[in-house]
């Protein structure tokens, strides 16, 4: 590296550098470190360091939060894959015109804020909201069902809220598809099945990883779609940490809950993507 | 059989965009419904529309998010584009290290990212305000102009750079005439995302925003126990219309909607 280059370089990485560290680094070991440390009597954080928040983490409730929003996490993320994967290859199989257009309408929504659309859900799904009313009039019900507050509802707006992070990443990797190889696989005969079993799905795979794991995390914490939506019944880890933070101004728990929930996402990102990853499959190619 | 698959997945993809656009069907139908509460019909009526004019309170809150999103569009695509460059044309050390710590807002759920910035802000002495907001945003909008532009990079042909090189321009006029027109699709990719991500965002910006700095997400935040104002739905209804107009312009010049300028080599 010339001398010329390596000052070029030096000043490109400068900024970056120290916004992350100032924004970024010290802040997130700020939060371990208040995990560490002990609530005052008013709220405030006294530094007296200890595993206490963490010893208190295990108590079965607690516990029992983190495995709740796991399974509603997961649930998210299967039903959002179930309902983004077709959608994604169809609009890869359009013409590229209609392609774009197609990609603009997933990202339309986006421009009103996510807590008004959840809003809106909550609108839709009430008892004597438009899909009770639907029902009714349809004939399909006699008395409004309870939707709203539910688990199902919850899941309903986090499928909702995190859908397009799931089908831009598919319909990334779906579009590099080379379609030269299905027509091979079914030229050799394959069945449908087998053909979308053992060549387009692994061919996929990274788009599929890539936009699992952006639904699964932020489904864990999104606090405000789950406190709209599933009420009371559903408090997930993220609506625990939120509270720890307001009503209850615990800030090293919530610190260590924070702290948790970070180490098991990153954990199962970890397994998720060796698990899942094609193995020998590039090679192949 | 394969016309019935076909088939099958249009109207699956049709019922994905009900799906996606339901919720704002009922915003926009309820911004012209008489009634308080946003629950049964009784009339139609261009009221809350007017009355969204009147409304010092919430048109400061858009003035806010606006605000909060140009800023924090501009600084994170500059810095964006900045690390793309150097991660995808440099060798260094540290290189791992870095691109670990940048994409952490990625696969960090938001509310880590919330109260790490609030411990830092209130540690450091910070007043919580639109600065603090456009900070949080900056630095999570930051990753993702990074991983798009340095997409548009990875397929970039150096071999122009060169010609041009050889052909006497300099370093600087063949960033501005060469590079920039070459990956300018990517940067203004980024761009969109960075306020579109800053304009949706709700749990960082609870988390780093303080008296006196309400944005729209968050006024809506202190409405929705009571039930949130048909004064909302007018406004996203008004939003939405001048999104669609803006991007029909965009499209328009462009030639082609959601495309950039064409590759004109």
């Amino acid at each position: 590296m010339t001398p010329r280059t390596r000052f070029g370089l030096v000043l490109l990485l400068a900024p970056v550098v120290l916004w992350l560290l100032a924004f970024q680094v010290i802040p997130l070991g700020l939060v371990l470190a208040v995990s560490l440390s002990t609530r005052g009597r008013y709220g405030g954080i006294v530094w007296e360091w200890g595993l206490h928040n963490y010893v208190r983490f295990l108590d079965p409730l607690y516990l029992g939060i983190l495995a709740d929003s796991l399974i509603v996490a997961g649930i998210t993320t299967i039903v959002a894959l179930a309902i983004g994967y077709p959608f994604a290859y169809y609009v890869a199989s359009r013409p590229p015109q209609w392609r774009n257009i197609l990609l603009l309408l997933v990202v339309i929504p986006f421009w009103t804020n996510m807590l008004i659309r959840t809003y809106a859900w909550a609108m839709i799904l009430r008892a004597n909201g438009f899909l009770n009313n639907l029902l009714i009039g349809l004939g399909l019900i006699d008395e409004p069902l309870q939707i709203l507050y539910t688990q199902s509802a919850a899941v309903l707006g986090l499928t909702y809220v995190l859908l397009p992070f799931m089908i831009l990443p598919l319909y990334a990797a779906i579009e590099k598809l080379d379609h030269r190889l299905v027509q091979a696989a079914q030229d050799l005969g394959a069945s449908s099945w087998h053909v979308l079993r053992q060549v387009i799905l692994p061919l996929t795979m990274p788009g599929v990883i890539a936009g699992s794991i952006m639904v699964f995390v932020p489904a864990l914490a999104l606090f405000f779609v789950t406190d709209l939506l599933g009420g009371a019944r559903s408090l997930l880890i993220g609506n625990l940490i939120h509270r720890q933070f307001t009503q209850a101004r615990d800030w090293p728990f919530g610190a260590a809950s924070s702290v948790v929930l970070t180490l098991v996402s990153l954990v199962l990102i970890f397994v998720y993507v060796r698990f899942f990853s094609p193995k020998d499959d590039e090679e192949w190619i | 059989m394969k016309r019935l698959a076909g088939r099958l997945l249009g109207i699956h993809s049709a019922l994905v965009l009900l799906f996606l656009y339901a919720p704002i069907l009922v915003l926009i139908i309820f911004s012209f419904n008489t009634s308080r509460l946003n629950v049964e019909w009784e009339g139609f009526t261009f009221d809350w529309y007017s009355e969204l004019l009147q409304d010092r309170q919430i048109l400061r809150s858009l003035q806010n998010s606006l605000v909060v999103a140009c800023v924090s569009t501009l600084v994170s695509t500059v810095l964006g584009t900045m690390t793309a460059f150097a991660l995808a044309r440099h060798r260094f050390r540290g290189k791992r290290l870095l691109e670990a710590v940048l994409y952490i807002p990625i696969i960090l759920p938001e509310i880590v990212m919330g109260i790490s910035l609030l411990a830092f802000f209130s540690t450091v002495g910070m007043r919580l305000g639109l600065t603090t907001i456009s900070i949080a945003h900056i630095t999570f909008s930051t990753a993702f102009v990074a991983l798009v532009v340095r997409a548009r990079l990875h397929g970039f042909d150096r071999t122009l750079e060169r010609a041009a090189a050889d052909l006497g321009a300099g370093a600087w006029t063949t960033f501005r005439r060469i590079t920039l027109p070459l990956i300018w699709p990517g940067i203004l990719a980024g761009a969109v995302i960075a306020f579109t991500l800053s304009l949706d965002d709700v749990i960082i910006t609870f988390f780093t925003s303080g008296p006196g700095s309400t944005t729209l997400s968050l006024y809506v935040f202190s409405m929705v126990r009571l039930g949130v104002s048909p004064k909302v739905n007018a406004l996203s209804t008004s939003i939405l219309l001048v999104t669609f107009v803006l991007v029909a312009i965009v499209a328009r010049t462009t030639g082609r909607p959601g495309g950039g300028r064409p590759r004109s080599f």
